[in-house]
């Protein structure tokens, strides 16, 4: 499952893609993100019947993601970003 | 001085059925799903899997009894006590907040899964335009969720939008899409959908001498715009359902299927009890497994 976290307004769309089918919850990218916009649960609240960890965006962070993620999005000379770079699954991407 | 009496267009009608077919004494397994949302509220009862009984009412400003309320009038008539319900799943905005409920389930899985029941297997793209969110939803054969997105940021292109127009035009919201269809030529969309800008809107246009439903047509097909540039992010697949509230909106509904250029499914059942009867399946495939939590 693709799913995406986040939000639509006036200024743009702001969306983080979780692909919960490669994620395990290994946490790498909970403890590389500096906002704290990521956390492990141990079942997917989206799939009831799946129930291996994985990660979401932590609730309070979707409406303000734009915000959250800003400090690692510069808009020029981008550097990689840090929750991409930490996960080994390749499950993490921005819309923006 | 003068009562003051005014009419208040948003209002649309709660109501609640039972299927005449089923007894419910003859069932062996009865579950419910309730979906307490931001705007209404929807409770359906389901014998082994077959929607029994079910009621949608607006939501009050406390869950608990909102869920209470919409479950309470979904039993309306039917003598079945509460206390036969085998398991009751509470999904939507206050699903924490449904005091009878064993568990609770998000509204994208529950909306997926109803859509699947209500609308039929072929179901692949779930359009759910609530009071105050936008969901769109891809699943698979099974009703199971494949991708979603859920904008619940910005009210414009919600139902609770719809009611703030269909109000500030004196025009009943039951009325407002086959209204907007009333006009000689399809006006440009209005500039912005923001629930906030809505009067300066609609008192602008009205002050150039636009008939009203000309400024019903040319916010019906804003919202149609705004909704379908959502739901393109996770693309659109045959087998397009919508539910919620605006699926009765075919002002809205319409354009934007002509925007998508498919053809919208259709189904007998009310469309706002989707994330209820999705909830109530749940239950009913948790009881089955055995792993009541």
């Amino acid at each position: 499952m693709i799913a995406n976290y986040g939000y639509k307004d006036g200024s743009g769309d702001y969306f983080i893609a979780i692909d919960t089918d490669k994620c395990d919850g290994c946490g790498k990218c909970v403890e590389a993100c500096p906002a704290g916009v990521f956390e492990v649960v141990d079942e997917d609240p989206n799939d009831p019947f799946r129930e291996e960890p994985l990660i979401i965006v932590v609730v309070d962070k979707r409406k303000k993601i734009k915000y959250e993620c800003g400090p690692c999005k510069p808009p020029t000379n981008r550097p990689p970003l840090p929750c991409i770079e930490a996960c080994p699954q390749d499950v993490i991407s921005h819309s923006w | 001085m003068a009562e003051e009496k005014k009419q208040e267009f948003w209002r649309w009608t709660e109501s609640n059925w039972k299927n005449p077919d089923i007894k419910w004494e003859d069932a062996k397994i009865v579950t419910a799903g309730i979906d307490v949302g931001s705007v209404s509220s929807q409770a359906t009862v389901m014998t082994d899997g077959k929607i029994y009984a079910y009621s949608n009412m607006r939501t009050g400003s406390d869950s608990p009894d909102s869920a209470r309320n919409a479950l309470n009038y979904a039993l309306e008539g039917t003598n079945m006590p509460e206390s036969r319900i085998d398991y009751c799943i509470g999904t939507g905005y206050g699903r924490v907040n449904v005091p009878m409920a064993d568990r609770s389930i998000t509204e994208i899985a529950c909306h997926a899964r109803g859509a699947h029941f209500i609308y039929g297997p072929d179901v692949r793209t779930v359009l759910d335009v609530g009071g105050q969110d936008c969901k769109a939803i891809r699943c698979d054969e099974k009703g199971k969720v494949v991708n979603f997105l859920m904008n619940d940021k910005c009210a414009a292109g919600t139902g609770r939008g719809m009611e703030v127009f269909s109000d500030l035009l004196s025009v009943p919201i039951v009325d407002v899409g086959e209204r907007s269809f009333q006009i000689k030529e399809e006006p440009e969309p209005v500039s912005s959908t923001c629930v906030v800008y809505a009067k300066t809107e609609a008192t602008g246009l009205l002050r150039k001498g636009w008939e009203v439903n000309e400024v019903l047509a040319a916010y019906c097909s804003a919202m149609a715009e705004r909704i379908f540039s959502l739901i393109e992010r996770i693309g659109i697949e045959k087998g397009f359902a919508i539910t919620g509230g605006m699926a009765k909106n075919k002002g809205v509904i319409d354009r934007m299927m002509k925007i998508i250029d498919l053809e919208a499914m259709k189904t007998d059942w009310d469309t706002q009890i989707a994330g209820a009867v999705g909830a109530a399946l749940f239950g009913y495939a948790l009881v089955q497994k055995g792993r009541k939590k």
